[in-house]
């Protein structure tokens, strides 16, 4: 299997060159991540030998170039601001490039992961480098071709000039430039050359969006191809006893209707393979009405499941064993396990100075709590996919953020090499995380491999939203001591989770106190959790900002001021080791955000106003949210963003991204919660888990990114935490209490 | 299984299902048009939106035996080519994200404009709110609407 045999791997970096069918230039190009980028993929846990990356270009004699995009797209605009990234180092004219989804290929196309904000991250050097490869191969092409030094040549817009007035566009160069050396070495342009890069260009897939065009998993079709649909067990805690589908069989339409299990007996998951059904009942038809409605015609009998043990081989072959205890589980008796866990000791995970005595002298000690639910992602796009397995070969198709991470388990489940297994990725309806975890991938593979025919698995709003691979249900408390003049000597976080500990214990405010701790515990579960948009940060932001709200008005300070003081604190002096932030980049963000908010001034003064500021994902980002009181509701009329992730690639569609994260925070803190009774979801369509709407979202969202050189850092998820914190202090301004449970705005409408 | 004659988008077309299939569905499966998309099933987040006689209703929950004789339109049939006022505003505003609810929310707009064609914002908040976006677009969609209005 290809991504188990680490010496298949060359080392090198390469770029290959070659001529394409009728005649033009087709650049290939591989190597080694640098240090840097390496370190941020070792952070994500990838496995060592995805950090080798490759594309293609390809220049075409009239003049056409395409360039594929390694990542798949689900709405982060990737299919324009990579592209954007090679065409600015080729110094090609924008109109001319087309733009094409890669095959799945992690030896030749690297990671190919969509998530942890990382694609501009990942791909920045690489893609870059490609460009401008191919870009000093046409001008050496240009230069054999007029007998003139290459260094006299220039390029601009695609077109290369000699001062003798000899001019070529690229696509007259490229068959020669196919057959040059490719260049060991290659100059990347200063930022302030960028002209590509920077400027706004819009959806590269647009027009096909706004017509209907297919684009999605679930648009997916080929000649012959069934629809499926699954019957997961109703709760948690649950399995499959028996079934008899003996009327549903007859139904029209209908081909097959069987129960099968995912995984074989002593099987070894892989890290994402997330999954509590094992056994479930497929049904097989025509066409997705008459699936559905046979589906309710099969009479379930379920059973509760015992204890199940999984093996799961990590990364690096690390083996680890993962209980999903027995029972049904209920949100209101997790939130009391919660709280009875919360009172014993927990495991420390940072500690600075000595915090026991600073808050044994404090003259004041402030404590709060803090709880979020489980959420569901909800992507528009239901989760679906392709499958067609034949006996020697497989193709999958459909929305999917981590091809590379579902392939090796695809492979041991169809009994097939990787080499024959065909992933297509199609654009996603969202992600959000959930299509990280590729349980829904297999479950299409196996029923195509059972009917022996091409099948597309669709599942329904409700299957979505009950077998979900959930936000885990957190909470934290912090406390803080005062000494007598209402300085900050103490500081104290402690978080737990089902089934997953949220603390960051690296990140502000460590490293601006003294003395400082952080600990944490964790109740195992057989809900299925997973990555949600900034996986724990969206939760740690919401806690912790809120609590540096409460301790600033302590302390007598402006919040802004406070944090302020606090990270010149950690920029000069930090305490302790491994602060996983940069201070300086989080003033920066902080000030910016101060400055365009008009923070403080006279005309503001009425305002209710709430401020947050996170850093994760490498990247800072604050908002000020000013909320009144609409109809007897709190609302968010206005936002000011400002944002440091570098080099902003596509400033328009970034502005897109974070106004779409301000949206989502407002609608998740306010409203967003799955709760389970008995192990079964509570909340199963629109109607009764409540999605922000239109009339909800704030009327103006400004949103400033800090100016700088620096390589472009994550924004996808950098965003959305600190809404929640945000949201959370204007609400205590706006109704004079605070919140600490969410959803804030808590009711939610009767199913 | 019944037969049905139907007028989507200018042209005649017949299908052979049960009376009780959504035009969704009939729409995706059996005339492959997928341009109208399947998001919760129960007129809850509008993504499936289409019209029926120029009004915007929801494919997921319109039985084909409802239809009779009423011209259905999809995001197919809304313009030749990315040419209705609304989609061109869509693209000048870059409004998409994912993308995957924008068919539903043109077509939305599009009959809130035929219906009302200088809409204030609260027109536009009251007419929208059927339409979810998880990306959270809606400051570009309202913006797109108000150009498009313009036109």
């Amino acid at each position: 299997m290809k991504m188990e045999n680490k010496n298949a791997y060359n080392r090198r970096s390469f770029l290959k060159s070659s001529v394409i069918a009728g005649g033009g230039m087709m650049l290939s190009f591989s190597w080694f991540s640098s240090a840097k980028a390496a370190e941020k993929v070792a952070e994500l846990n990838l496995a060592e030998q995805w950090s080798e990356l490759a594309a293609y270009i390809k220049i075409t004699p009239d003049n056409v170039i395409k360039i594929l995009v390694p990542n798949p797209e689900f709405g982060q605009n990737v299919m324009t601001s990579l592209p954007m990234m090679v065409a600015e180092e080729l110094d090609c004219d924008w109109k001319n490039v087309v733009v094409e989804m890669s095959t799945h290929d992690n030896v030749k196309y690297g990671p190919q992961f969509t998530g942890g904000s990382n694609s501009i991250r990942m791909y920045w050097k690489p893609l870059r480098n490609a460009g401008a490869a191919a870009r000093q191969m046409l001008v050496e092409a240009a230069a054999q071709t007029w007998g003139v030094p290459a260094s006299e040549i220039t390029t601009k817009a695609g077109v290369l000039s000699h001062s003798s007035g000899k001019t070529a566009k690229y696509g007259e160069m490229a068959a020669k430039a196919a057959t040059i050396a490719v260049p060991k070495d290659v100059k990347l342009k200063s930022p302030k050359d960028f002209s590509i890069v920077r400027n706004s260009k819009k959806n590269t897939e647009g027009e096909k969006v706004v017509t209907g065009k297919p684009l999605f998993g679930i648009d997916y079709k080929v000649d012959g191809m069934l629809i499926a649909m699954i019957q997961h067990p109703p709760a948690f805690g649950k399995k499959l006893k028996s079934f008899d589908a003996t009327a549903a069989k007859k139904m029209s339409g209908i081909k097959d209707i069987f129960s099968f299990k995912l995984y074989d007996e002593g099987f070894e998951q892989a890290g994402f393979d997330t999954s509590t059904f094992n056994e479930m009942v497929a049904i097989v038809g025509n066409s997705t009405w008459e699936v559905m409605n046979a589906r309710k015609k099969i009479v379930f009998q379920w059973e509760n499941a015992p204890e199940v043990k999984n093996v799961i081989n990590g990364w690096g072959g690390r083996k680890t064993e993962q209980i999903s205890p027995a029972g049904l589980e209920s949100s209101k008796s997790q939130m009391v396990k919660m709280q009875e866990m919360a009172k014993k000791p927990a495991k420390e995970i940072r500690k600075d100075g000595d915090p026991e005595t600073a808050f044994k002298n404090a003259a004041t000690v402030i404590e709060r709590t803090y709880n979020a639910p489980f959420l569901a992602h909800n992507t528009m796009e239901p989760m679906n996919f392709f499958a067609h397995v034949q006996a020697d070969k497989a193709l999958v198709a459909g929305p999917l953020q981590a091809p590379g991470w579902m392939e090796p388990t695809l492979a041991k489940i169809l009994n097939l090499p990787a080499e024959k297994i065909e992933i297509q990725m199609t654009r996603m309806g969202g992600g959000f995380g959930r299509r990280a975890y590729a349980q829904y991938v297999y479950e299409a593979a196996r029923i195509s491999q059972r009917v022996k025919a091409p099948v597309k698995l669709i599942y329904s709003r409700e299957d979505d939203m009950n077998y979900g691979i959930y936000r885990p249900m957190y909470t934290a408390t912090y406390r803080a001591a005062l000494d007598a003049n209402k300085n900050l000597i103490g500081f104290h976080v402690t978080g737990g989770g089902i089934p997953e500990n949220p603390v960051h214990a690296n990140r502000f405010p460590a490293g601006a106190v003294d003395n400082y701790l952080a600990d944490g515990w964790e109740i195992p579960s057989n809900i299925t959790i997973g990555a949600f948009r900034a996986p724990r940060s969206n939760f740690n932001a919401a806690a912790e900002q809120s609590f540096l709200d409460e301790l600033a008005e302590a302390m007598g300070k402006d919040p802004i001021e406070m944090r302020l003081e606090m990270l010149k604190r950690a920029k000069e002096k930090p305490v302790g080791k491994n602060n996983e932030y940069d201070a300086a980049r989080y003033i920066g963000v902080l000030e910016l955000l101060k400055e365009k908010s008009g923070w403080g001034k006279p005309e503001n003064a009425g305002k209710k106003r709430g401020v947050a500021a996170y850093f994760c994902h490498a990247s800072y980002a604050g908002h000020v949210v000013d909320m009144v009181i609409r109809d007897g509701q709190p609302y968010v009329e206005s936002v000011t963003s400002a944002v440091d992730c570098g080099v902003v690639v596509n400033p328009d569609a970034a502005r897109n991204m974070v106004q779409g994260a301000v949206v989502d925070g407002i609608g998740n803190s306010f409203y967003g919660a799955l709760t389970h009774k008995d192990g079964a979801a509570e909340q199963s369509n629109f109607h009764n888990y409540r999605m922000i709407r239109h009339n909800e979202a704030p009327k103006k969202i400004d949103v400033h990114f800090v100016e700088n050189d620096i390589d472009p850092t994550g924004l996808g998820e950098p965003p959305f935490p600190p809404v929640f914190g945000a949201v959370a202090n204007a609400l205590f301004k706006t109704t004079g209490k605070r919140h600490y449970n969410q959803p804030f705005l808590a009711e939610q409408p009767k199913s | 299984m019944s037969k049905y004659t139907l007028k989507i988008n200018g042209k005649t077309q017949q299908v052979d299902v049960d009376p009780s299939t959504p035009i969704l569905w009939v729409l995706r499966d059996h005339l492959n048009m997928p341009g109208t998309k399947f998001g919760c099933g129960m007129a809850q987040c509008g993504a499936c939106t289409v019209h029926l006689d120029g009004s915007a209703v929801r494919s997921c929950s319109l039985p084909v035996s409802a239809v009779g004789k009423s011209a259905i339109t999809t995001i197919e049939g809304l313009s030749a080519n990315a040419t209705h006022p609304v989609q061109k505003a869509w693209l000048e505003h870059d409004v998409a994200q994912c993308g995957y609810c924008q068919s539903g929310q043109i077509m939305s707009a599009a009959a809130l404009l035929k219906d009302n064609p200088n809409p204030t914002d609260e027109d536009i908040d009251n007419y929208m709110s059927g339409n979810i976006c998880r990306c959270g677009t809606y400051l570009r969609i309202k913006e797109a609407i108000k150009a498009a209005a313009k036109k």
